[in-house]
């Protein structure tokens, strides 16, 4: 009741057709969700293309066996920064943008709950980078201990700048809190009347879940690496045996944290995927309430399984086969999720625009992905799969086609409205193309590269294994042009694309089809009515 | 909208969170203690009641000591035996060998660990030089005692208990300590 009241105040206060501000201080002071969106977006595409920089890097040296163009040390860096790059830079900011854009528009909200605070979670991210990239040119080098920062290798034995790197992680840490206290805040009070939670759009769900996740996981993430702080200048000993600390102690806490975080990077994309596959395949989704049960179940399961990734640590019995059966477990709801994706095609009248060629991508590789995670997640071969070039090809299969296409996938779907204009058709299938078989030319190999024997995080290997590595820098090289042609088409679309129908696709469904395109600079100031 | 409820709802959530990895610390080595995984062998055991006096004649177990120095500790460490045939329940007493042969005072820690662990339970130490921070002067060595007893209850299947040692430098210790003795010296020469 005193909401509908104070939305009324609203509307009689505020000024409704002013927009943006001028110049760069719209950009600096901004309140808007969609000015943030956009921001969040391109803020990570250019950690993106940071981050593949460095992957090319990896990959040039990798092209041939022996040292060719970096040092082993700098090639550790270059490790390093991808991993924590494309992580908190290009993944987590990309959904945050899609989140800040999307859910307002989804749920029927004039904005994001808390504007000011998403102001300042969008400003906090370029300084936290600026700090974790800056060490590149320090003395010592940037972080070289692998993204994961396992200790002791991050403490006693870490560069000087490690202490940048906790810092930056403290800001990136806070900056996902604060949005995801905004996004809960938006989904749980700000729905138009009428949308109950079973109504809302499966992004929003998905997104609901993973906010969850973020408050639970970030602050154990901050307070691992403010252990770290500790051991490294105040003279503790958390991870140090000879004080009585434990190295695997650093492990449980970082895996606590570290498997909901890969979670987090993918629930979105499901979200995502579950709003295109049914509009290009003029079908309702199938099976929405087991979708959502099945989000949640993943996100519960999440929290007890983190140890399957140290397998080898040196666990007992019992702790190897409750940590492999619980990671089984998790197959059966993502089953259920890739079942429905397939029901609500089948027989569907499908098209397939550019979104749902990278949904489709999705669900094929992302299915890939989960099965070799299937193997790892089996604690006997784990032994011989750990550390190996399989866990790199398993975790580039999920994240790759999982998450990096479901933001592609959103982006094509999406962006007409949020510039009035469509991309071209053609360009967009030609980035699908090369995308998609340069991505698997540069990590299918890697299975069995692992398979064999190759170490990951390694500079050099051994002569044997260097067909499948020329073949996995041509197909990355590949991958990575393509990201320039998708950069080139979505200006395209920007300046001078088709003007998109304020429905953009035939058969898409949810409330941001009903607002003109390009999307208003405010919308929904009155909320709509949902049926 | 009235989003203070929510956001201060989901503030302490943070808060708890960011304990709760905190917590972590202690319910790990809680955790490592109850079901005795991780080789942490237990701390002290006191002798006392007289059925623990009882040895088991019939039973040969072996125990076997290994030491090894974490990196950068120039200690010389090693068992004065490295292995020995025990009956449960008989109260063995052992020495480590250590010598510091450096110019410098150093501390330094031994930290034990028992393999398999499942033996954890039955292995008890009744002295051992790893309850204490062992400080040596420059060139001085020492044996260091370790008293134990297995116990009867030893699973049958467990013939060989391993225990090793890990000795970490203490350099924080041995600072304060090399800097007390600079100023004794100081001291003294005045």
């Amino acid at each position: 009741m005193s909401a509908t009241a104070e939305t009324a105040l609203d509307n009689t206060h505020s000024d409704e057709h002013h927009g943006p501000a001028k110049g760069i201080a719209r950009w600096l002071f901004t309140t808007n969700h969609k000015d943030i969106g956009s921001m969040y977006l391109w803020f990570s595409f250019i950690m993106f293309l940071l981050g593949g920089c460095m992957a090319l890097t990896i990959r040039a040296e990798l092209f041939q066996p022996g040292l060719q163009l970096i040092e082993p040390e700098f090639f550790n860096q270059m490790t390093t920064l991808h991993g924590l790059i494309m992580v908190f830079g290009a993944v987590m900011p990309a959904f945050v943008g899609l989140a800040n854009w999307m859910i307002p528009m989804m749920v029927g909200a004039p904005d994001m709950a808390l504007p000011r605070m998403n102001n300042w979670s969008f400003w906090i991210l370029p300084f936290a980078f600026t700090l974790l990239v800056s060490t590149l040119f320090m003395e010592g080098g940037a972080p070289n201990f692998g993204w994961t920062f396992y200790a002791p290798l991050s403490t006693t034995y870490a560069p000087d700048t490690v202490t940048y790197f906790i810092f930056g992680v403290h800001m990136m840490g806070i900056s996902s809190i604060m949005g995801a206290i905004n996004v809960i805040a938006t989904i749980l009070n700000m729905r138009a009347p009428g949308m109950t939670l079973m109504k809302m759009p499966l992004f929003v769900w998905t997104w609901l879940i993973t906010a969850f996740l973020l408050i639970a996981v970030m602050p154990v993430l901050a307070g691992v690496v403010t252990m770290m702080l500790m051991d490294v200048h105040f003279g503790t000993s958390f991870f140090n045996a000879a004080g009585g600390g434990d190295p695997v102690l650093f492990q449980h806490i970082f895996w606590f944290f570290g498997h909901p975080e890969v979670y987090i990077m993918i629930l979105p994309a499901f979200g995502v995927v579950s709003q295109i596959i049914p509009t290009f395949s003029r079908k309702p989704l199938f099976g929405y309430h087991s979708m959502v049960y099945a989000v949640a179940s993943i996100a519960i399961l999440s929290f007890i399984v983190w140890a399957h990734h140290m397998f080898t640590v040196g666990m007992p019995l019992f702790g190897e086969l409750f940590f492999m059966y619980a990671t089984m477990l998790i197959a059966v709801p993502t089953g259920v999720k890739v079942f429905n994706w397939i029901t609500t095609m089948f027989r569907g009248s499908l098209t397939f625009e550019t979104p749902m060629l990278f949904s489709i991508a999705f669900v094929v590789l992302f299915t890939i992905g989960g099965f070799s995670g299937l193997m790892l997640a089996i604690a006997p071969s784990d032994f011989q799969y750990h550390d190996t070039y399989f866990v790199v090809a398993h975790f580039h299969y999920v994240l790759v086609p999982g998450a990096i296409f479901g933001i592609f996938a959103a982006v094509y779907y999406w962006l007409p409205k949020w510039c009035g204009r469509m991309y071209s058709e053609t360009l967009g299938k030609w980035h699908f193309w090369l995308s998609f078989v340069g991505m698997n030319l540069a990590f299918f190999p890697m299975h069995f590269l692992g398979l064999a024997g190759m170490p990951r995080r390694i500079p050099d290997y051994a002569l044997q294994f260097a067909d499948f590595n020329q073949i996995s820098t041509v197909g990355a090289f590949m991958f990575g042009s393509a990201q320039l042609l998708f950069l080139f088409l979505v200006i395209k679309a920007i300046r001078s694309g088709e003007p998109a129908t304020d429905q953009v696709w035939e058969s898409a469904e949810g409330l941001e089809w009903t607002i003109p395109s390009p999307a208003p600079y405010h919308t929904f100031s009155t909320p709509p009515e949902i049926k | 909208m009235d989003h203070k409820k929510t956001v201060t709802k989901l503030l302490l959530a943070v808060v708890c969170m960011f304990g709760f990895g905190f917590a972590l610390v202690p319910l790990y080595d809680v955790f490592c203690d109850i079901t005795g995984i991780n080789g942490k062998t237990k701390g002290r055991y006191e002798l006392s009641d007289d059925k623990s006096m009882t040895i088991d004649e019939s039973r040969l177990v072996r125990v076997q000591f290994t030491t090894s120095n974490n990196e950068n500790m120039p200690w010389e460490f090693r068992p004065v035996v490295s292995e020995i045939k025990v009956h449960p329940g008989e109260l063995i007493s052992v020495d480590f060998f250590a010598r510091n042969p450096t110019d410098k005072h150093m501390v330094a820690q031994a930290v034990p660990s028992l393999s398999p662990s499942q033996g954890i339970d039955y292995f008890h130490k009744t002295e051992c030089f790893c309850f204490n921070q062992q400080a040596l002067g420059p060139r001085e060595e020492v044996l260091m005692p370790l008293r134990f007893v297995v116990d009867k209850a030893l699973p049958q299947e467990l013939r060989v208990l391993t225990l090793s040692y890990t000795l970490f430098d203490q350099p924080v210790v041995s600072k304060v300590e090399n800097r007390a003795d600079a100023l004794n010296f100081k001291i003294a020469a005045h």
